[in-house]
């Protein structure tokens, strides 16, 4: 065969074809290449026969007759490949196999280390049953150094230059270890001990965030994608732990079978290990799924924003209708700090995963009325609340939950705003994403003072 | 002459197990082979033929094996596997029942 110009331009077309059949999942490698060595087959003989080249693949392509109806037949033959498989190793083409079996290894090394870190007090004595206080303080810092650690290697940083990322963890675990916590008596966990725990995560998590988006921390990409990192993570966490629970109840059962009592296994093995090597397990499953697998936590937000917006809604209709007020208990502040919370959340991740060069749709629409019902129902509260807040004084929990809830709202506050910008056309959504996504330090800022300044401000009570 | 899209889709397996038991080939010559015997009639789409290969390979009738051809050329050779040779057999006796049938029907035509 001639090596002229025109089998240059047939292996162009060739390629070409070849790049439009791997573009079908119902494809794969090997299918390709067989149908392209029928296709230089054909080719061949149709020149041999004095066609030219161009002509010849032209006849050949016809031959193999309509890619779509092929594309059935074999999506036909192959359904599995329809659905995307979450495969660690990547098979066959320009294989790293290497580089993955390093990576499942330095993750299985990791989980297991913390897993065995949240055993390590035991050696010193300290029972998590008889010292709930002191795994509620440290939980977090059983698991995140070894996350964070986990985005340095894989982002392949500069050990030397990360160091400093110790730095807040090292903190953290003097500041809650060395406070001198009171407890009331029959009192598990003081208020303020109770309140560090909760808004240590919150706080180390800018940390995590850091390592994840490797020097990205200042540009809102970057941090957008740590939001969806952490939405995925989530999903990814509960499955976990779901499996996890089978997995226990399987153990409790068939041990109980044979007159054992096995929960010994669960509680002090099965299900502490299992809840922080599963934070490693799940971010690696989330790197590894990245690209193959849609999304979870922007798919539950688009079903449940209408939900949460109907309840909200009529709960206002009935608030007004029956006109009762709201009735003060102790942990209503909380209650409506959470609702706002998951209303951030469901703006976040809608927005994590909307095209922003998008036009208002329907949906914004939906968020815009989500939100502002949201408001409306914390107003309301707020409004009751300011009435006794006197009467109740200001007790740990209930600045938290003020503070929270005065963050929450300015946030809420301005997305409305801008959302109502947007579906005029007044500003891009880009601005509402830029919001959201500058707004992300000012909750782990919140939560770090929660745990440096309130256990001093009111004496460690 | 057409043959109809149903009979061809009907033939395809018998034929294509027919084919290998003369020995392995691969796609392309067993598409030539095909036009060949039949003198041109029996006319597939060319990348019809693949899915077929495929089920019947998943059915465990053939067995592939990617090997270089003379020419570098790397390609996949079909062969059959006993359950197809089995199946072949079958298939012939189908085959020869309709066949029988419809002889015996136009011969009496053909008297009468």
């Amino acid at each position: 065969m001639s090596a002229g110009p025109g089998h240059a331009l047939l292996e162009e077309q060739i390629g070409q074809w070849r790049a439009y059949l791997r573009q079908r999942r119902a494809f794969n490698g090997p299918d390709v290449e067989e149908l392209e060595t029928h296709l230089r087959d054909q080719v061949g003989v149709l020149t041999q026969a004095g066609l030219a080249e161009d002509e010849a693949f032209l006849v050949a392509v016809k031959r193999m007759g309509s890619l779509d109806a092929l594309s059935r037949e074999f999506a036909r033959e192959h359904s599995e490949r329809l659905w995307k498989q979450l495969v660690i190793a990547p098979e066959g083409d320009a294989a790293p196999g290497t580089a993955t079996r390093t990576e499942t290894l330095v993750v299985f090394a990791l989980a297991a280390a913390a897993a065995l870190a949240i055993k390590i007090p035991v050696l010193f004595g300290l029972k998590p049953d008889g010292d709930a206080a002191f795994y509620a303080r440290n939980a977090s810092l059983f698991v995140l150094p070894f996350l964070t650690g986990y985005f340095v290697w894989k982002r392949r940083m500069d050990p030397r230059h990360c160091v400093w990322l110790a730095v807040p963890f090292i903190a953290a675990a003097a500041v809650v270890n060395t406070f001198p916590f009171t407890r009331r008596p029959q009192q598990v966990v003081s208020d303020t001990e109770a309140l560090s725990a909760m808004h240590l995560p919150i706080a180390l998590s800018l940390v995590v965030g850091i390592a994840y988006v490797r020097g990205r921390w200042f540009e809102g990409a970057g941090r957008m994608d740590f939001v969806r990192f952490s939405g995925e993570l989530f999903i990814y966490y509960v499955l976990i732990a779901l499996g996890g629970g089978v997995l226990t109840a399987f153990t409790m059962m068939m041990f109980q079978a044979i007159g054992l009592k096995p929960d010994w296994i669960a509680q002090d093995w099965l299900i502490p290990c299992g809840a922080t090597g599963a934070v490693i397990v799940g971010s690696w499953l989330v790197e590894a799924k990245q690209s193959v697998i849609e999304n979870m936590a922007p798919v539950l937000t688009r079903l449940f924003t209408p939900l949460f917006t109907t309840v909200l809604l009529v709960f206002l209709a009935t608030m007004a209708w029956t006109g009762r007020p709201i009735d003060i208990q102790r942990n209503v502040l909380i209650a409506f700090d959470l609702l706002l919370a998951l209303v951030v959340g469901l703006v976040l991740y809608s927005a994590s995963a909307r095209d922003p060069e998008a036009p208002p749709n329907l949906f914004d629409g939906l968020q815009l009325l989500l939100i502002l019902s949201a408001l409306v129902v914390d107003a309301l509260a707020l409004a009751a609340i300011a009435s006794r807040i006197s009467e109740f004084g200001f007790t740990p929990n209930r600045v938290a939950a003020l503070g929270e809830n005065l963050i929450l709202l300015v946030n809420l506050a301005w997305s409305a705003w801008l959302f109502a910008a947007f579906l005029r056309g007044r500003t891009p959504f880009r601005a509402l994403e830029a919001w959201q996504t500058a707004y992300l330090p000012v909750y782990s800022i919140w939560a770090a003072l929660v745990v440096l300044l309130f256990p001093p401000l009111f004496g460690y009570a | 002459m057409d043959l109809g899209k149903d009979l061809v889709a009907a033939s395809t397996t018998p034929l294509v197990l027919a084919i290998l038991a003369e020995g392995e080939s691969y796609g392309y010559a067993i598409i030539k082979r095909v036009s060949e015997l039949s003198g041109g009639h029996v006319h597939w789409t060319d990348g019809m033929l693949y899915p077929v290969l495929h089920r019947l390979e998943h059915h465990g009738l053939v067995a592939s094996k990617w090997r270089s051809s003379e020419s570098g050329r790397r390609r996949k050779y079909y062969r059959l596997t006993n359950e197809g040779r089995t199946e072949l057999e079958t298939e012939r006796k189908r085959w020869q029942i309709v066949d029988e049938t419809l002889h015996r029907i136009w011969m009496k035509a053909c008297r009468a």
